[in-house]
C-alpha cells in the first residue's frame, strides 16, 4: 500500500509541544504563533529535559529577544502563507499589523540577523506552499497561482523558475521520479 | 541559531579550488572551509565516526578514482547524512545533466561560472538559500536550487 500524508505543520507541532509539558507537569499558556508563558515554577533540570524532548521533533526554545522577534516574523509569514486564500493586504501592513510594531523597525531586524529579506523569505515560503500543492496534485497550476495572490500562471512560474532555478513542470518530474527510484529499490 | 557554516568542497582541479577558497572568503557570513582532491578523500572523511554533519557540500562531477555521481549515490544511501545538503558543481549545464542530478537526489545544481565575480555572487546566494533551509523548517525533500 501507498499513501501520501497531508499535514498541518503548525498545528501537529501544538499538539507535540502540549503534550510533553502536560508529561512534564508544566503549566502554561499558549497564546498565538508558538508564544507559550510558564505559569508554574520550573526547575531546571525540567526546562532541560524539555528542551531536549522537543529538540527530538526538531523544535527549538528561543528566549533571547532578538531571536524570539524574528521567530514571530517567520511564524506570521508562515501562517499568512498557509491561510486558505492568502488576504490582499500588503505584506508590510499584514506585519506590523499582526506584530503592532513599524515595518522598518520588522524589517531592519530581520535582514540583520537572517542574511535574508522579509520580502525574499516570503517568496521562497509562497514557493514552498506551491511545491507541495503541486506534488499533492489536487490543484492545476493556475488554481495554485490564484490562492496563492499571483496575478496570472504566468507570474507564478516566473517567480518559481527564478527562485528555484528550475520550472514546476521540471520539478513535479524530478520528484515523480526519486520516488519512484526509491520505490524501486525497495521492492529490489 | 547556530554560529558557524561548514562548508565542503571536493574538486580534483588545484585552480578551481583556489578560486572557491578566494570566493568564499568574501561571503558575509561565519563559515568554515574544507577541501577534498578527490571523492574516495571525500567519502572517507564522511564516514569518520566522530564527524559532525556539515552543510552543505559542493561536489565536482568529474573527478578520478570516484566521481561526484558515485559520491552522492553513497551519500544519499547513508541515513547519517541525510541532512547534509549536496551541491553539484559542474561544468555542464545541460537540463539533462541537472534533472539527473536532481533524481540522483542532489539538493543544488551550479554550472561553473567562469568568472570571479560571478563565482562570489553564487556561492552566496547557493549558502543563503541553504542557510534558510537548515534554520526554518523547511522541507528538505522539496530542497532544488538550480544556478547558472
Amino acid at each position: 500500500m501507498k499513501f501520501y500524508i497531508k499535514f498541518d505543520g503548525i498545528a501537529a507541532c501544538k499538539v507535540i509541544v502540549r503534550e510533553h509539558m502536560d508529561k512534564l507537569g508544566v503549566k502554561y499558556e499558549m497564546l498565538s504563533l508558538g508564544e507559550i508563558i510558564i505559569t508554574s515554577k520550573v526547575s531546571d533540570e525540567v526546562f532541560k529535559q524539555l528542551q531536549e524532548d522537543l529538540a527530538r521533533y526538531s523544535i527549538e526554545i528561543v528566549s533571547n529577544p532578538k531571536n524570539q522577534l524574528i521567530q514571530r516574523i517567520k511564524d506570521t509569514i508562515v501562517e499568512l502563507v498557509h491561510e486558505p486564500d492568502l488576504p490582499l493586504t500588503t505584506l508590510s501592513v499584514y506585519l506590523s499589523e499582526k506584530l503592532n510594531l513599524s515595518y522598518g523597525y520588522i524589517s531592519n531586524v530581520f535582514s540583520e540577523y537572517t542574511y535574508s529579506s522579509i520580502e525574499n523569505y516570503f517568496i521562497i515560503q509562497k514557493i514552498e506552499r506551491a511545491k507541495k500543492m503541486i506534488i499533492e496534485e489536487e490543484l492545476t497550476l493556475t488554481e495554485i497561482s490564484y490562492k496563492l495572490n499571483y496575478s496570472s500562471v504566468a507570474h507564478l512560474s516566473g517567480q518559481f523558475k527564478k527562485t528555484t532555478g528550475i520550472t514546476p513542470s521540471m520539478f513535479k518530474r524530478i520528484i515523480e521520479r526519486r520516488r519512484l527510484s526509491a520505490h524501486n529499490a525497495r521492492t529490489e | 541559531m547556530s554560529a558557524t557554516i561548514h562548508i565542503l568542497l571536493a574538486d580534483d582541479d588545484p585552480d578551481d579550488r583556489e578560486f572557491f577558497a578566494e570566493a568564499i572568503q568574501s561571503i558575509d557570513l561565519p563559515h568554515k572551509l574544507t577541501m577534498f582532491e578527490d571523492g574516495q578523500a571525500l567519502m572517507d572523511y564522511l564516514s569518520g565516526v566522530e564527524l559532525e554533519i556539515p552543510h552543505i557540500l559542493f561536489l565536482d562531477l568529474n573527478m578520478p578514482c570516484k566521481s561526484g555521481f558515485d559520491c552522492l549515490d553513497d551519500i544519499r544511501k547513508n541515513d547519517k547524512l541525510r541532512d547534509l545538503s549536496v551541491a553539484i558543481y559542474s561544468t555542464s549545464s545541460s537540463e539533462r545533466d541537472v534533472e539527473e542530478a536532481f533524481v540522483g537526489g542532489a539538493n543544488i545544481y551550479i554550472k561553473k561560472p567562469s568568472d570571479f565575480q560571478h563565482l562570489k555572487k553564487m556561492v552566496s546566494d547557493v549558502v543563503k538559500m541553504n542557510w534558510q533551509y537548515h534554520n526554518s523548517g523547511l522541507n528538505r525533500d522539496n530542497f532544488l536550487y538550480s544556478i547558472q
